[in-house]
């Protein structure tokens, strides 16, 4: 059986449909992203092919009403009252997408604006993204995705509206133009709005050839189009997972072990039982669940349900022997991600050489929607009702739970009150959790987290150990880079695992470190990858968010102790990267990099290539007395190809800055005798308004295709904010986040 | 039985006087504007108008409301008319929008009592609302810009 095989195996719901359509791997290697078939790869490795044929296609849960809606393909309804549908086959958790796609589909459809809707998608193969093979939302890829698919179906449906008005009039289609939803013939003056042509269209067949606009003709793509979903922001209305109501509901919180892989001994839930509102206190694999009619009770009780756990093998588990252990084992390469050249050799042959190592903790998501999840289970049914990022692998996993085929499991994507990765759990772990409290309930439950129990939950961004070695020539210039990196793999023991790790490196490990722009000429890369009871996972920018800070830090050691200027040095080795040598240009230029600035600041500067776009930022940052740090200014340059919408674009690396930022100064997860350390926003800080920078943002014009928009700004804040404290005091922070007992004397203290 | 008004309109509940007001809004009277963020008082998700005060609705008692006006969300304007509302669709300041009920609530007050804020004055009004997604440029933006549109209705 081959690997891919195997994957499909574990991954119940890649086997039907798509199945009899995967190639081989060999067969598969085609270089072309095709729109009809659909051709994915995860972490540059194997191929899964998912044919889908979109345009005939159209799930059942997208058939018309009635014979007078159009619905020519799963993306979109059009309705006698002219009012269009959009379907989104990717979750809304804040990145603008409810947006960006309709935005997409309308560029070809030029329905009116204002009768735009969007909806959530059901989940179908049809949905698959067209990169990854599932149906999911996450990498900052929506829109490399669907940049071609979402035109083709908007461009798919106006020519069959066109078609429609043609025939009815008896004209040629080419004699016929569109208009915001109207379709005109000039000649006779006839016109037809798209909703009276609803069910004409519905009788035609799709068009073979669906011919998209050349770029130079878009009137919606590039302009900065107000959100779709703001209005609904503002007054209440928007619907989050948390707020879904269903007739009879109940509430339920889960008692979880303190431990990661603790196990319930035995408990007792008499006390808790006597609480009004309680329904039942019964245990479920990840611990005791206490169901209520009402959240509140849930809450008394389970203060009250007395549990014996066995804490099992991660009891002993502490952040400081970690620490200790990572750096240990960092004194030794481990398995090679890169090499270039021959880094020992230059590193002995070097007029200087320089070492350093680098520390960033386990961070979690803490989205401000706590996790939740709404499930009504049937006899042969399963519905679900959840903010989730990763509807394939949670339908999959809930119909085993539930003990049902993935087709009789329905999820309902509400909005997310934030995703930031968190809610695309590769073992679906709030999903499954719910499912069994379902089961124990006996009837629709809501089950609520806590930010006690969220920030407690583990599926941490992992903490990590990087150690470097620079050789420098006589004049300063770099020869040789070695780097060893020290963490958990995510990948490890998902189903993504054999796309992702290859000679014993996850790439995600290593990403942002092994493709390294620097022009150096010896280079090596390696990685050890720990096993720790601590659950891990993808968290906003991935490897990126730890390897943007130390190398871009490290990087700015290397230009210090060669006497180079760090912009300066950065220009030279980005020789070869025009477009990050572009932002990185426009970065020093907006921020008036070298011009004078207020007594006791600082400037630091970071470049990093993260999701296929490229970003540079400049920060000004001061240090008072006492070690706390004041961010002043943050300048941020991007190129991330075409721009759909430039204010979604813009708002994005706003928040990954704040989002960076917050890593950078306040965050981490601890861990003592096995136990989380942090329970809820006092001891867990995220950065206020009072913190909060100017930010300013600079897009670089770009003909080039869409890449990645809601994580690259997220790795260069770090070591911006870091190079500029380096700047300010002449000390440099080696260990996030930034802790003021680093700092004390601040800018004064620069000698 | 505990009664006070809502939005307005008068409501009585048979919740335990000690529940949260929070938890009385949004599972026992079925107004989910109002968003469970921390249940500390930590995020400021959960803002209301308590008699005109913007008050932490996840540590207020229901006890704390009997008699009294309490204003959520959902009772801010009847339409989006609110200069606050209408500053945040012209600014776009949402991402995932969960804590922007909290945000505007909090704002409101600010602007209730300072109808021209400085950007001090909104630190220190708006540093209790906590934004995962960043929107504090933005939000700081729109109060500036609610205020000139509160002024100018005034003024014309």
């Amino acid at each position: 059986m081959s690997r891919l095989e195997e994957c499909i195996k574990t991954t119940p719901e890649l086997s039907a449909a798509e199945h009899s359509n995967v190639p081989s791997a060999k067969s598969s290697r085609i270089a072309r992203r095709d729109f009809l078939k659909t051709t994915a790869t995860i972490g540059g490795g194997l191929w899964i092919s998912a044919y889908v044929p979109e345009l005939a296609a159209r799930p059942d849960s997208n058939a018309p009403a009635s014979a007078t809606v159009f619905a020519p393909n799963a993306f979109l309804r059009i309705a006698p009252d002219d009012t269009v549908t959009v379907i989104s086959n990717h979750s809304e958790m804040g990145q603008g997408i409810y947006t960006s796609l309709p935005m997409l589909l309308n560029e070809e459809l030029e329905a009116d604006w204002s009768k735009i809707r969007v909806e959530a998608a059901p989940v179908d193969p049809v949905y698959n993204h067209t990169l990854y093979g599932v149906q999911m939302t996450g990498g900052s890829s929506t829109t490399p995705s669907e940049w071609e698919r979402f035109r083709k179906m908007g461009a798919m449906a106006r020519i069959m509206l066109v078609d429609a008005a043609a025939q009815k009039w008896g004209v040629p289609s080419s004699e016929c133009r569109v208009e915001k939803g109207v379709v005109i013939h000039s000649a006779s003056g006839k016109k037809a709005t798209y909703g009276s042509l609803a069910d004409a269209a519905s009788q035609l067949k799709p068009p073979a050839n669906v011919p998209l606009k050349d770029p130079k003709q878009f009137t919606l793509i590039g302009k900065p189009v107000r959100r779709l979903d703001t209005p609904s922001k503002i007054n209440g209305t928007a619907q989050f997972g948390l707020d879904v109501r269903l007739p009879g509901m109940l509430f339920a919180l889960v008692a979880r072990p303190p431990v990661f892989g603790g196990k319930v001994v035995s408990f007792d839930g008499t006390e808790a039982l006597k609480i009004p509102g309680v329904r039942a206190v019964e245990q479920i694999p990840s611990g005791v669940a206490i169901v209520a009619d009402r959240f509140w009770p849930t809450k008394l009780a389970r203060e009250k349900v007395k549990i014996t756990w066995d804490d099992g093998e991660n009891a002993k588990l502490s952040t400081s022997q970690m620490l200790a252990d990572f750096s240990r084992q960092s004194a030794t390469p481990g398995n090679i991600a890169k090499k270039t050249g021959d880094p020992a050799a230059a590193l002995a042959g070097a007029a200087k050489t320089i070492t350093a190592e680098y520390d960033v903790p386990y961070l979690a998501h803490a989205m401000m929607e706590p996790l939740n999840c709404v499930v009504d289970l049937r006899a042969d049914t399963c519905e679900l009702w959840t903010g989730t990022q990763f509807e394939t692998v949670d339908r999959a996993n809930a119909a085993k739970t539930a003990g049902l085929p993935p087709e009789k499991v329905k999820i309902n994507t509400t909005l997310l009150g934030g995703g930031f990765g968190r809610r695309a759990n590769p073992a679906s772990d709030f999903v499954i959790e719910a499912v069994n409290v379902a089961k124990v309930a006996k009837a629709p439950v809501k089950v609520v987290w806590t930010r006690e129990d969220d920030l407690a939950g583990g599926w941490y961004r992992p903490m990590w150990h990087d150690r470097f070695a620079a050789g420098l020539d006589a004049q300063g210039n770099p020869v040789a880079w070695t780097h060893t990196i020290v963490g958990q793999s995510i990948m490890q023991g998902t189903s993504f695992e054999q796309f992702t790790i290859k000679d014993g490196v996850d790439s995600t490990s290593v990403e942002g470190a092994a493709d390294l722009l620097y022009g150096i000429p010896n280079l090596q890369v390696d990685l050890h990858s720990p096993k720790i009871g601590v659950p891990v996972q993808w968290w906003r920018s991935v490897g990126h968010s730890h390897t943007g800070f130390s190398v871009e830090s490290f990087f700015d050691e290397v230009a210090h102790a060669g006497g180079k200027d760090p912009y300066e040095l950065r220009r030279k080795l980005l020789a070869n990267q025009p477009r990050m040598l572009a932002v990185l240009q426009l970065v020093a230029e907006k921020a008036g990099w070298g011009k004078p600035m207020p007594a006791g600041r600082g400037r630091g500067i970071a470049t990093h290539f993260s999701f296929d776009s490229y970003v540079a930022q400049v920060i000004e940052a001061s240090v008072d007395k006492d070690g706390t740090v004041r961010v002043h200014r943050v300048v941020c340059a991007v190129d991330c190809g075409r721009t759909v919408n430039p204010d979604i674009v813009k708002a994005q690396m706003e928040g990954g800055i704040v989002f960076g930022l917050t890593a950078a100064l306040k965050t981490e997860i601890t861990l003592e005798n096995g136990r989380v350390q942090q329970t809820n926003f006092h001891d867990y800080q995220m950065l206020r308004m009072f913190e909060s920078p100017q930010i300013e943002v600079y897009i670089v014009p770009s003909e080039q295709n869409p890449t990645g928009v809601g994580e690259p700004s997220v790795p260069p804040v770090a070591p911006a904010l870091t190079n500029a404290i380096f700047a300010a005091t002449g000390r440099r922070i080696r260990r996030l986040p930034i802790r003021a007992s680093d700092l004390a004397g601040g800018s004064e203290a620069k000698s | 039985m505990i009664s006070f008004y809502l939005n307005g309109k008068s409501v009585s509940v048979d919740d335990d006087p000690s529940t949260p007001l929070l938890w009385v809004i949004r599972d026992s009277l079925g107004l989910t504007g109002t968003k469970f963020g921390c249940g500390m008082a930590l995020c400021g998700a959960c803002t209301v108008h308590l008699d005109g005060k913007a008050i932490r609705s996840c540590v207020s008692p229901l006890s704390r409301a009997a008699g009294k006006h309490v204003t959520t969300i959902e009772g801010l304007s009847n339409d989006p008319s609110h200069p606050l509302q209408r500053a945040w669709i012209e600014v776009d300041v949402p991402q995932c929008g969960y804590c922007q009920s909290g945000q505007i609530m909090s704002a409101a007050i600010l602007l209730k009592e300072n109808s021209k804020p400085t950007d001090k004055d909104i630190d220190e009004a708006m540093s209790g609302n906590i934004c995962r997604c960043g929107t504090y440029p933005r939000i700081r933006r729109a109060i500036h810009r609610a205020a000139e549109m509160a002024a100018e209705k005034r003024s014309s």
